[in-house]
């Protein structure tokens, strides 16, 4: 069994003490515990029913943990009398698990790390590589969220909006560790699509399928940003958005239109473009304004005034940067590219410089650099 | 989340609020009282989950740059009394910028000879992040 089959067990295991009367917190260590001893263990001795094998390991752990051999008989009992839940019952609990590890009263940081390890079943070590930080601090970052959710009720923890948000980080955060937090992100949104009926999920799925099937074409071996126009597209992976375009074609025939379907709306436009000059840019607007019906948000805007500008021009583009806040990030870049196509190369070479100072990572600081160096090449004598 | 760099000057900054002398001049109880606050601060910072690295350096050292082809390294020290010296760094990882001005403002506070805070001047500074990978 691999280590992705091994987690994707465990919120289901942790579902299962919490319905034998474990409290979460004490739970959710216990299944860690079970965790780090499976993967130590099954390479040389692997069970013949894992799920039970954990549940077993961990059950044991949090009696452990609890120490009163009173209550333990008293468990023990309740256990041995309890029928075995059905397949639907074991589901709504793992989807409220979900639920719990990205509730609203956890701030964002938290709810990222408590989902990646409860519902996740990563090691705190690997959280802490991934985020750079020591596994002592994430350890207390967990145990702190653990501890907002003290009283929170299995069955009244949340909704899906939230746990589309965190995943949606988790994906956003990149590549970096042992650990692959977008193909993270992109497993545990597959399985709570296996759990809802909701269309958003479908189209967090799709929006995060098709970003991941450019993923080879994004970055230089030496790590430098290529645009989407410049990207080599024989190099995106045609399996991954051939399923998600199925799968976000079977999410809006179900006509319950939601950002994430939107936005994954908008990159599947540009995964069926063949060439960068390919691209519908007519539709991508018409996206953007179905976007900002359902989000006012000011990226969505600024996004929008480059789609506009592609479509109609960058006049038409600069115009609709008119209505964009200046202190939303990228603002300078996406002016200097709309100067850059209008032909005024010197303030756009400027503006990319701007751009750059302003940019809060280095791959996109040196990507608007180069910019900026390259007009500015040009307009030597 | 965004890590900031809270760096500490032996010299250099703005000038200093409180009039302090040099620590081995300091009662030995003050010295302990002023160690205990950093070592404290620090375990708090872990216990809150913002805790990322702590280190001090000792006030000797060199500049030093590539000297030409075949040629060994140019070094320019010991520093001189009038350089910008930095003695230490603590690295935390926070929710926001205002989050990381009050934790500065709080390790500022390490108190002094008198036991009254020192108000050192701490250099705050945001890390590039990692590249976010959806962007358009």
């Amino acid at each position: 069994m691999n280590e992705g089959l091994l987690r994707g067990l465990i919120p289901a295991v942790t579902a299962a003490l919490v319905r034998r009367g474990a409290d979460f917190a004490t739970a959710e260590d216990a299944v860690q515990e079970a965790l780090i001893q499976a993967l130590a263990r099954w390479p040389a001795d692997p069970p013949v029913d894992p799920k039970g094998w954990l549940i077993t390991v961990a059950w044991r752990k949090f009696l452990d943990a609890t120490r009163s051999e009173n209550s333990r008989q008293a468990r023990e009992a309740r256990v041995d009398a309890e029928p075995p839940p059905g397949p639907a019952e074991e589901t709504d609990d793992t989807l409220r698990l979900y639920f719990l590890c990205a509730h609203p009263s956890l701030t964002p940081a938290s709810a990222v790390a408590l989902t990646l390890r409860a519902v996740g079943g990563l090691t705190t070590r690997q959280i802490a590589e991934a985020y750079l930080v020591p596994e002592a601090t994430m350890a207390q970052r967990i145990s702190r969220a653990k501890r907002t959710l003290a009283g929170v009720r299995l069955d009244e923890s949340g909704d899906l909006a939230t746990v589309l948000r965190v995943l949606y980080l988790v994906f956003n955060e990149g590549y970096g560790g042992e650990v692959d937090l977008a193909e993270e992100a992109i497993r545990l949104t597959r399985q709570i699509t296996s759990m809802t009926d909701d269309p958003e999920v479908s189209g967090l799925l799709a929006l995060m399928l098709l970003h991941h099937a450019r993923r080879a074409a994004r970055i230089t071996p030496a790590g430098a940003l290529v645009p989407l126009a410049e990207q080599d597209r024989s190099r995106w992976n045609t399996e991954l958005v051939a399923e998600a375009v199925s799968i976000l074609q079977a999410a809006l025939a179900r006509d319950r239109l939601g950002e994430y379907q939107a936005r994954a709306a908008i990159a599947a436009l540009h995964a069926d473009a063949r060439t960068a000059g390919e691209t519908d840019w007519v539709q991508i607007v018409e996206w953007y304004d179905e976007l900002l019906r359902l989000t006012d948000s000011r990226v969505v805007r600024l996004n929008r005034a480059v789609a506009v500008g592609e479509a109609d021009g960058p006049a038409a583009g600069l115009a609709a940067l008119e209505s964009v806040e200046p202190t939303v990030p990228r603002y300078a870049a996406v002016r200097a590219y709309l100067h850059e196509r209008a032909g005024d190369v010197r303030l756009a070479a400027r503006l990319y410089a701007d751009a750059a100072g302003a940019a809060t990572n280095v791959a996109e600081r040196d990507h608007l650099l180069r910019q900026a160096a390259r007009l500015n090449a040009a307009l030597r004598p | 989340m965004a890590k900031y760099l809270l760096l500490k000057h032996y010299r250099g900054g703005p000038a200093p609020v409180v009039d302090y002398p040099p620590m081995d001049q300091w009662a030995p109880e003050a010295v302990d009282a002023h160690v205990r606050y950093m070592v404290d601060f620090a375990a708090k910072l872990e216990e809150t989950g913002e805790f990322v690295e702590h280190r001090a350096l000792l006030p000797e050292g060199a500049f030093v740059r590539y000297g030409g082809e075949g040629k060994p390294p140019v070094t320019d020290g010991p520093f001189a009394e009038t350089k910008d010296l930095v003695a230490g760094w603590l690295i935390i990882d926070v929710d926001s910028y205002e989050r990381a001005v009050e934790l500065a403002g709080e390790y500022s506070a390490a108190p002094g000879p008198d036991g009254h805070p020192i108000c050192e001047w701490l250099e705050l500074r945001p890390f590039y992040s990692d590249a976010p990978t959806v962007v358009e």
